[in-house]
């Protein structure tokens, strides 16, 4: 049998819960997602995975946010390795990536896509 | 892949580079290294930080991916016992074969221990490896004192080991003094005399006899002129010898007194057998350095690359620092070379010793000896290695004071002088890299490797790059980050004289792009410095760093450590047991800092504001361990209860500590108040310090502790409490004007044009004019002052930041304790694993 993971959009908290340049962290699904509100940009919220792969601890949401030649990133709070926004890739070492989520603002609510 | 078999006895420094050097050539040829120790390469040179809290595991010079990744086989803790040179196969002791066409032996040396009976006492080690490393720490734990036999480079380098584990410390050296081989007895007098003022007790001409049984201690050494030394461990490191035994038994030539014999292309007897680093014999020396056995292995990977290269010899200069002296060495040191004529400057106040040997005609410098300032050692072994015509008075190279010190800028270089030894990049190899498009110090390090080994050239290799760059038109650049081209002092004075109260406004008046890691927290800094808001006011918010977002400090598991403050270190019995009493309710981890108050550890988020209401309802205030900021005054008990105080230290410190409590700066800024001239409280290692006279206070500035201890400076002396505070306010709002970003107060003042007396002159005489400026500053800053825990906990909107999940209750199932010592600590990767799984299998059941 063929299982077919679904992904839905689930909404996840109101834009009034997130806090303009910085990241909050939601449980989607089992996992910890972190979520990053910039309001001046385009695509507004982000979302990657709140495990710091470096210092394997549940943090990034907890980073500070920025830019870097162009890139949107985090940073993270224990070692300052930088994660850009829309890929996930950290700027310091090729091999370490975060999982990236689709994520969206639907009205004011925040919908972020996992796995069900 | 060409199907050539190279093999590697020795997976140490040398075997390590030689592997490295070689696939760097892309010869594609199959390369076997075989070590004896359970892990791959280290680095060996930089042993002794593993105690100074450095992990072995940093120490890395290579991981089985690395070799993986460069197809190089590599077999671990499976040492080579035999060499059938006909067969040309070698075997290890696990009985594993691997045939080779050229071999190449590493193996690197041993610690030499004299044949004293008792030496093989399970209390008597050598240095060398990490195991042993391991062992020294081990066998430290129960021990009150350590000898170390062997008065020589590594023997104090392990002298300071064993102080560094809190034993009391012994040197034993055989001959009249220390460091025989690289100072002159002018140098190892003042070393001696300069280690003793350490604590460490420097026993010479000292011939042991035996290792008995101690009554007082686990060990007794009895030495030959019937002296006795009591110890509970000992640690020899009386020289190397080159591990040859291999070589021996395979029949080829060794020397004398040991050493596998090579010749310049680094081949042993046999044409096939290359040996290179501390295993190898060339013209009749053993090279006891890294730098030498590297240039073999690159003389050796060449050859099997089709290049012609040869070994040389090499210099055995040195620059080092023991117990905390700084020593440099360089060529003929004890002035042998006939006709030769020596310059020796003394300072037995300073403790400095300098000596320099030229020719006889004073124009080429043969050699040099430093003890307790190496300042000179760069540009002398310039002079040295380059045979560069010395000055007319050469005296003038060592002499301080003595006028304009004829500095031989980087500019003077030759092309080929040799910057970094460690890798051998000539000033050419720079200029080169900067040429092929480096723009950068960090840029021109990645490209040649300078000042990636020892990093004794750092200071050169500094000045070189800055030297060549602005040559080339290019102004170095000392922007805080991409977003602002400005330094911090700028950016303070910007903010301050265009009143700007944001990081929004900074950004789009002085800046471009969105801010970063870098320039966020430090605009936050300096706006709260300047203006004294609560850091969680909403346009301060993302800008913060976790710490100062959560008023706490983030430990490696991503919980936080909470830290109230004890202003002095004077705290009531009931406010201890609501300590207790909240670390017990809420498991926390607790343990008493070196700051006189007690750190709170493995707080989560989510609990954060739970445990500070009861802390704030107890009448705790934050202590502001996560900021740069004040962190702690520390002071004795003072006059009140001591028999030598003579002022009120504690009530002092209380004063200071509460009137600078969360004042922000460049970087954290510690103090401490002692009440007499014996310095209980350690004010000289603070950054500003306070120690009573009869007369009032001194006052002491620009000290720290940490990874580079600087003792503090007196400022001003027999201060009136007043006085005491008008100074330190202006002092510090000085430095926080003026610093650059993360700088302490030490580095400050090394950058100030003038140092200490400079400012001496802003802050007592007022030479700048702003002395009532900054008064004034810091009065506004201290009466604005606000606990931030304490309008944390009474505002719903910043509570809401303490949630861990936007859109569920509790905390980070992750986050895992177990139990240490009768408190919490957290779970390593590995017991995780088997918690957390524990836990999933547990609800699964359910
Ligand atoms: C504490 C300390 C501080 C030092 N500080 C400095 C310094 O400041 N500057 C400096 O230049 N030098 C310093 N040195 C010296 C420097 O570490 C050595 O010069 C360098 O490590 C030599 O490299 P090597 O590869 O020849 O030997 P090693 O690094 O000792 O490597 C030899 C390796 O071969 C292995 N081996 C031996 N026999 C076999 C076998 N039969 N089969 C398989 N493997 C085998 C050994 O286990 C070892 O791992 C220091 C050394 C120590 C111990």
């Amino acid at each position: 049998m063929n299982v077919v993971e679904k992904l839905v959009w689930q909404g996840v908290c109101l834009r009034a819960d997130l806090v303009a340049n910085s990241g909050v962290c939601a449980l989607v699904a089992g996992e910890q997602v972190a979520i990053f509100y910039l309001p001046e940009t385009e695509q507004q919220v982000f979302a990657l995975g709140n495990r710091d792969p470096v210092g394997r601890a549940n943090v990034m949401s907890r980073g500070i946010v920025g830019d870097l030649q162009g890139q949107l990133v985090v940073a993270s709070p224990l070692y300052k390795e930088h994660y850009n926004l829309l890929t996930g890739q950290c700027l310091e070492d090729a091999r370490v990536c975060l999982p990236v989520y689709p994520v969206r603002m639907d009205g004011d609510q925040v919908q972020v896509q996992a796995g069900n | 892949m060409n199907d050539r078999k190279i093999v590697v006895i020795g997976n140490g420094m040398v075997g390590h580079h030689f592997v490295e050097t070689l696939v760097g050539l892309g010869t594609g040829d199959h390369i076997t290294v075989i070590g004896e120790e359970p892990r791959p390469a280290y680095d060996r040179v930089h042993l002794s930080e593993v105690f100074c809290g450095r992990e072995p595991a940093e120490l890395a010079l290579a991981t089985r991916d690395t070799y993986r990744e460069w197809g190089v086989q590599a077999v671990f803790g499976d040492p080579v016992t035999r060499i059938e040179r006909a067969a040309k196969t070698v075997v290890t002791a696990s009985g594993r074969r691997f045939d080779y066409h050229k071999l190449v032996m590493a193996t690197g040396s041993y610690p030499f221990v004299p044949p004293v009976s008792g030496a093989d006492h399970e209390r008597c080690l050598v240095y060398r490896t990490i195991d042993d490393l391991g062992r020294i720490k081990a066998a430290a734990k129960d021990s009150r004192t350590g000898v170390v036999v062997g008065g020589g480079l590594l023997g104090l380098e392990c002298a300071n080991a064993l102080r560094n584990l809190d034993l009391e410390t012994h040197v034993v050296e055989f001959a009249p003094g220390l460091m025989g081989v690289q100072l002159d007895e002018g140098g190892s007098r003042m070393l001696r005399r300069k280690i003793e003022a350490l604590g460490v007790r420097v026993h010479t001409s000292k011939n042991t006899r035996e290792i008995v049984d101690g009554s007082g201690a686990a060990l007794a050494m009895n030495f030959a002129d019937e002296a006795v030394l009591d110890t509970d461990m000992i640690v020899f490191s009386a020289g190397i010898r080159p591990r040859d035994q291999l070589a021996r038994e395979s029949e080829l030539a060794v020397g004398e007194r040991g050493g596998i014999v090579i010749d310049y292309k680094c081949k042993t007897s046999d044409s096939d057998i290359f040996a290179i680093g501390e295993c190898a014999l060339f013209g009749g020396r053993i090279y006891g350095l890294v730098a030498p056995g590297y240039r073999m292995a690159e003389v050796v990977a060449n050859q099997l690359a089709g290049e012609p290269a040869q070994f040389q010899g090499a210099d055995m200069s040195t620059k080092l620092k023991l117990l905390g002296v700084d020593v440099g060495s360089i060529g003929d040191a004890h002035a042998r070379i006939e006709g030769s004529i020596s310059y020796v400057f003394s300072d037995e106040r300073a403790e400095v010793y300098k000596r320099i040997v030229t020719s006889g005609d004073g124009k080429t410098l043969l050699g040099a000896v430093l003890v307790g300032d190496c300042e000179d050692y760069d540009t002398l072994l310039q002079y040295f290695l380059n045979g560069i015509e010395l000055p007319a008075e050469p005296e003038s190279l060592i002499v301080p004071a003595a006028g304009d010190k004829p500095l031989l800028g980087a500019a003077a270089l030759p092309m080929s002088a040799t910057v970094c030894s460690c890798h051998n990049v000539t000033k050419g190899g720079i200029v080169e890299a900067l040429d092929s498009g480096c723009c950068s110090l960090g840029e021109v390090k990645a490209e040649t490797r300078a000042s990636t080994g020892c990093g004794g050239c750092a200071a050169m290799l500094k000045n070189l790059v800055e030297d060549e760059l602005s040559a080339r038109g290019v102004t170095v650049d000392k922007s805080i980050c991409e977003h602002f081209p400005h330094t911090r002092q700028e950016l303070y004075h910007l903010a301050r004289v265009g009143e700007l109260k944001t990081f929004d406004d900074m950004l789009a008046k002085h800046g471009r792009g969105r801010g970063c890691d870098i320039c966020k927290p430090a605009v936050a800094s300096i706006m709260a410095s300047l203006w004294n808001e609560h850091v969680l006011e909403m346009p301060h918010v993302g800008l913060q760093d976790t710490n100062d977002t959560f008023l706490a400090n983030m430990q490696k598991d991503g919980t936080y450590s909470v830290v109230p403050r004890i202003a002095g270190g004077e705290i009531t019995p009931d406010k201890l047991i609501v300590l207790g009493e909240v670390a017990k309710k809420y498991g926390l981890y607790t343990k008493i800092t070196g700051g006189q108050r007690i750190d709170l550890f493995g707080a989560r988020q989510h609990e954060l504001p739970d445990i500070w209401r009861e802390l704030v309802a107890a009448g705790f205030e934050t202590g502001h361990a996560y900021g740069k900021a004040l962190r702690t005054v520390k002071s004795c008990v003072g006059s009140t209860w001591c028999r030598y105080g003579v002022q009120d230290s504690v009530g002092m410190a209380i004063y200071i500590e509460n009137r600078y409590k969360g004042l922000r700066a460049p970087h954290k800024i510690k103090s401490a108040v002692s009440g007499c001239t014996r310095e209980c409280a350690e004010a000289q290692s603070k950054d500003f310090g306070v120690i009573a006279t009869e007369n009032g206070w001194n006052l002491y500035v620009c000290g720290n502790g940490g990874m580079k201890p600087r003792h503090a400076d007196l400022f001003a002396t027999d201060l009136d409490d007043e006085t005491l505070i008008r100074y330190i306010d202006r002092f510090l709002m000085f430095y926080i004007r003026t610093a650059d970003r993360l700088q302490r107060t030490s580095v400050w003042m090394d950058n100030l044009e003038g140092g200490l007396d400079y400012l001496r002159e802003v802050v007592i005489e007022d030479s700048l004019g702003i002395c009532s400026e900054l008064e004034q500053q810091m009065a506004s800053v201290v009466g604005t002052y606000q606990c931030e825990w304490n309008t944390t906990i009474n505002d719903p909107e910043k509570l809401k930041r303490f949630r861990q999940f936007v859109n569920a209750d509790g905390g980070d199932p992750e986050v895992v304790f177990v139990q240490e010592r009768g408190q919490n600590r957290p779970a390593r990767p590995e017991e995780k694993i088997r918690l957390v799984a524990r836990v999933a299998s547990a609800a699964g059941a359910k």
